[in-house]
C-alpha cells in the first residue's frame, strides 16, 4: 500500500508494511508517476514500514538518481527506524541519502 | 528442527521469513537480530527466485531452522542454477553499491547480518546456503 501526498514543492510518498520483491514494483510505480509529472523533490515517509530488503534499497537508488539529475531535485528518507536504518547503513546508502526524524523536516529540508 | 517446502515465489518471501523469525523469537533471539536474520533470509530467497530459478515457476525452496544456546543456522536448499558468490567481494563495504548490482547487494546483506553465509553445490543439482548468527 502506497499513498503520495503533494506539499507545496514537495511531495511524500509514504509505504507501509515489507518492502521487498514482491510489494517493490508498487513503491517504484508510485515513485515514477512522479517524476513522470516532473516532480523532483520527494521525501520517502518510512514511519510504517516494518521491513526493508535490497530491492527497496535499489529503488531508492533509481529514484533518487533520477530526482538528482541536472540538480533539480532529491529523494529524502523520513522517520526510518533502527532496523531500516541499519540495512540503508549495510547498502552503502547512509552515505548517498538524507535522513531526518521526521516528514516536516525532511519536507523543510527542501 | 523445523523445516517447510515452499513455492519459490516473490509472493512467499514474507511467508519463508515468518517461518524462520518465528523460530528465532521462540529461542529468546532479540528483535535486532531477529531482523537481521529475517534479512538474510530474505535475500538469500530472492536471490534463488530470481537467479537461481529465473523464469521455472515450479521452483521450490527447502528451509529449515535450528537453534541451540549460541547460534541460529538457517539452512536453504534449492535446484536451480547454482549462484557463484566468488563473482562478489567478500565483506568489501567500499565497493558502491552501483557497482555490486541488486545480487550483489543482497549477498553484502547477508554477509552484514550474519556471522557465516556458506554457499554448497551438492549432488542431485542441489544447491544449499548456510547462514549462522551467534547470539
Amino acid at each position: 500500500m502506497v499513498e503520495t501526498t503533494q506539499l507545496d514543492k514537495v511531495d511524500v510518498v509514504k509505504a507501509a508494511g515489507r518492502i521487498d520483491s514482491h510489494t517493490s514494483p508498487e513503491l517504484k510505480e508510485a515513485f515514477d508517476g512522479l517524476l513522470d509529472q516532473s516532480r523532483y523533490n520527494l521525501v520517502f515517509d518510512m514511519s510504517e514500514i516494518e521491513f526493508l530488503s535490497s530491492s527497496g534499497v535499489w529503488v531508492l537508488l533509481e529514484t533518487q538518481k533520477r530526482c538528482r539529475r541536472r540538480n533539480r531535485g532529491d529523494l529524502v528518507i523520513a522517520s526510518a527506524n533502527e532496523n531500516i536504518q541499519k540495512t540503508l547503513d549495510l547498502a552503502g546508502l547512509m552515505h548517498f541519502m538524507k535522513m531526518y526524524e521526521d516528514v516536516d523536516s525532511a519536507a523543510g529540508s527542501f | 528442527m523445523p523445516r517447510e517446502t515452499f513455492d519459490a515465489s516473490f509472493e512467499n518471501l514474507a511467508r519463508i521469513c515468518k517461518f524462520v523469525t518465528n523460530a528465532a523469537r521462540e529461542a529468546g533471539f532479540s528483535e535486532a537480530e531477529v531482523y537481521d536474520v529475517e534479512l538474510a533470509t530474505n535475500e538469500a530467497c530472492t536471490n534463488i527466485i530470481e537467479h537461481g530459478y529465473g523464469d521455472n515457476s515450479d521452483g521450490k525452496i527447502e528451509c529449515s531452522v535450528e537453534v541451540d544456546a549460541e547460534v541460529i543456522t538457517v539452512v536453504l536448499r534449492d535446484w536451480g542454477t547454482p549462484f557463484d558468490a566468488s563473482d562478489v567481494p567478500d565483506k568489501d563495504f567500499e565497493v558502491p553499491l552501483q557497482e555490486l548490482g541488486p545480487r550483489g547487494a543482497g549477498l553484502r546483506l547477508m554477509r552484514g547480518t550474519m556471522d557465516e553465509v556458506e554457499f554448497e553445490r551438492l549432488p542431485g543439482d542441489e544447491n544449499r546456503v548456510t547462514m549462522k548468527k551467534n547470539r
